[in-house]
């Protein structure tokens, strides 16, 4: 190793310096040194012994007791050398696992893909941003033949990497049900069978099904356990929470979910969130749903898209960029 | 952002009395402390939730998987104290229905 050999060359220069002089520069050189030590991994006891040596060699006349007093130091500096090697091996471990982090979010962002459908007479936007590396929430667009859309939300209890892997198991039971041929209730008794036979008993997910039909605009949809939505109604100016009830995915198997309809008029809006979106905190408290309406309402004239991006950058701005929960924000527009 | 956990026993009835936040921190000790008194046979299980002032669905979790594992036992799993917020918040999910959850008497405006 070339720094080695040059090492002990270097801090005996170092030392006849500093022994003659003691000045300023001579202790600035030392810390450089140590800069340099530390990048080649030399261990403290290492300088220590290296420190002895150049001392008997240089100055032999220096008494028994002194030198012998290095051996002690060397044994302290011991310990120190191997918590700092361990210190050092965590750390490229933990720059391992996050990379694999980011590996990992990019396979579930690809795996859990959805595009959103274009639809004539239909104006729709979407957002869902993680509050850490991966999403625990989840939202997924099918068209079938018949033009038909189908929105699905959902969230799983339970945060982080399991809360991710729960999803994708999700999508791809949602992908095998037959969906055009069946109600929103009766898709989410399938998936909660799924749900519960196979995922954790400690997690749960909470979803909303809704199935649009632009042929006659009239959206049916299903709850389960999923934070309300919201309807706007262009004729009033006015919002009213989307209800349905029905019991979290998961937890009994002989759960059944009811179906609800709504006949959709031009200008009228469907909203879909995630409880990110309304668990939001800000110093003064929770964000009130209220406000959320609020926040859409002052966005009404833009286009889906562009509210449901300007919605989150308000609520992001609140919080003060910090994220606390998944938020997922959804709306479906029939055009005028 | 803190969690304290009381626990009372008295034959088969167990009073839990919670304080502080139930979050995505503090949900593991939670769980780790009231999941194995729930496999006990016909325990009755009461929670006392007033002093809590925030939880998210992470807390939710928990208190599903005990309610399920004290069922399983033939016992009974029983959510006092519940603040409006809460209560919302079991009303939504369904549970409500399911689990026996009590609304906090005093202070409360309605």
């Amino acid at each position: 190793m070339d720094f080695r050999e040059g090492m002990e060359h270097k801090y005996r220069e170092l030392l006849e310096n500093y022994i003659k002089d003691q000045s300023e520069q001579a202790l600035y050189a030392g810390q450089k040194f140590s800069r340099k030590t530390i990048e080649h991994k030399i261990s403290p006891e290492e300088i220590v012994s290296l420190h002895k040596s150049l001392l008997v060699e240089m100055h032999p006349e220096l008494p028994k007791d002194v030198i012998d007093s290095f051996d002690l130091l060397l044994e302290v500096m011991m310990g120190y050398g191997l918590t700092y090697r361990e210190n050092e091996s965590l750390r490229s471990k933990q720059a391992e696992l996050r990379s694999e982090m980011e590996i990992a979010a990019n396979v579930q962002q690809t795996l859990l893909g959805t595009t959103i459908p274009e639809v004539d007479g239909l104006d729709i936007g979407a957002i869902s941003v993680p509050a850490r590396h991966m999403n625990g929430d989840y939202y997924h667009f099918v068209q079938d033949e018949n033009n038909c859309i189908s929105v699905a939300i959902a969230d799983v209890i339970g945060k982080g990497i399991p809360a991710a892997l729960c999803m994708s198991m999700i999508k791809y039971a949602m992908e095998s049900i037959p969906e055009n041929r069946l109600g929103p209730g009766s898709i989410l008794e399938n998936l909660n069978r799924i749900v519960e036979q196979n995922v954790d008993p400690s997690m749960f997910i909470t979803m909303f099904y809704g199935l649009y039909n632009p042929e006659t605009n009239i959206l049916s949809y299903a709850s389960a356990g999923h934070e309300p939505g919201f309807y706007y109604n262009a004729a009033e100016k006015s919002y009213a929470e989307l209800k349905a009830k029905g019991l979290l995915l998961g937890i009994e198997k002989k759960t059944k979910y009811m179906n609800y309809e709504k006949q959709v008029s031009p200008g009228d809006m469907v909203i879909l969130l995630s409880d990110g979106v309304t668990e939001c905190r800000t110093d003064e408290g929770f964000i009130e749903r209220e406000t959320l309406v609020g926040y859409i309402d002052k966005y009404i004239h833009l286009s889906a898209q562009e509210i449901v991006n300007k919605v989150f950058k308000d609520l992001e701005k609140l919080q003060n960029f910090q994220l606390r929960d998944d938020f997922t924000l959804i709306i479906l527009k029939r055009k005028v | 952002m803190n969690l304290t956990i009381d626990t009372k026993k008295t034959d088969s009835l167990l009073e839990i009395t919670l304080n502080g936040e139930i979050d995505a921190y503090t949900a593991p000790k939670l769980r780790d402390t009231i999941f194995p008194l729930s496999e006990k046979n016909g325990i009755k299980m009461i929670i006392d939730l007033s002093g809590v002032s925030y939880m998210d669905s992470t807390g939710l979790g928990v208190f599903v998987g005990v309610f399920k594992n004290v069922k399983a036992n033939g016992g009974h799993f029983q959510l006092n104290g519940l603040s409006g917020r809460l209560q919302r918040l079991f009303e939504i999910t369904g549970l409500a229905d399911i689990i026996d959850v009590n609304r906090q008497i005093e202070g409360e405006a309605k």
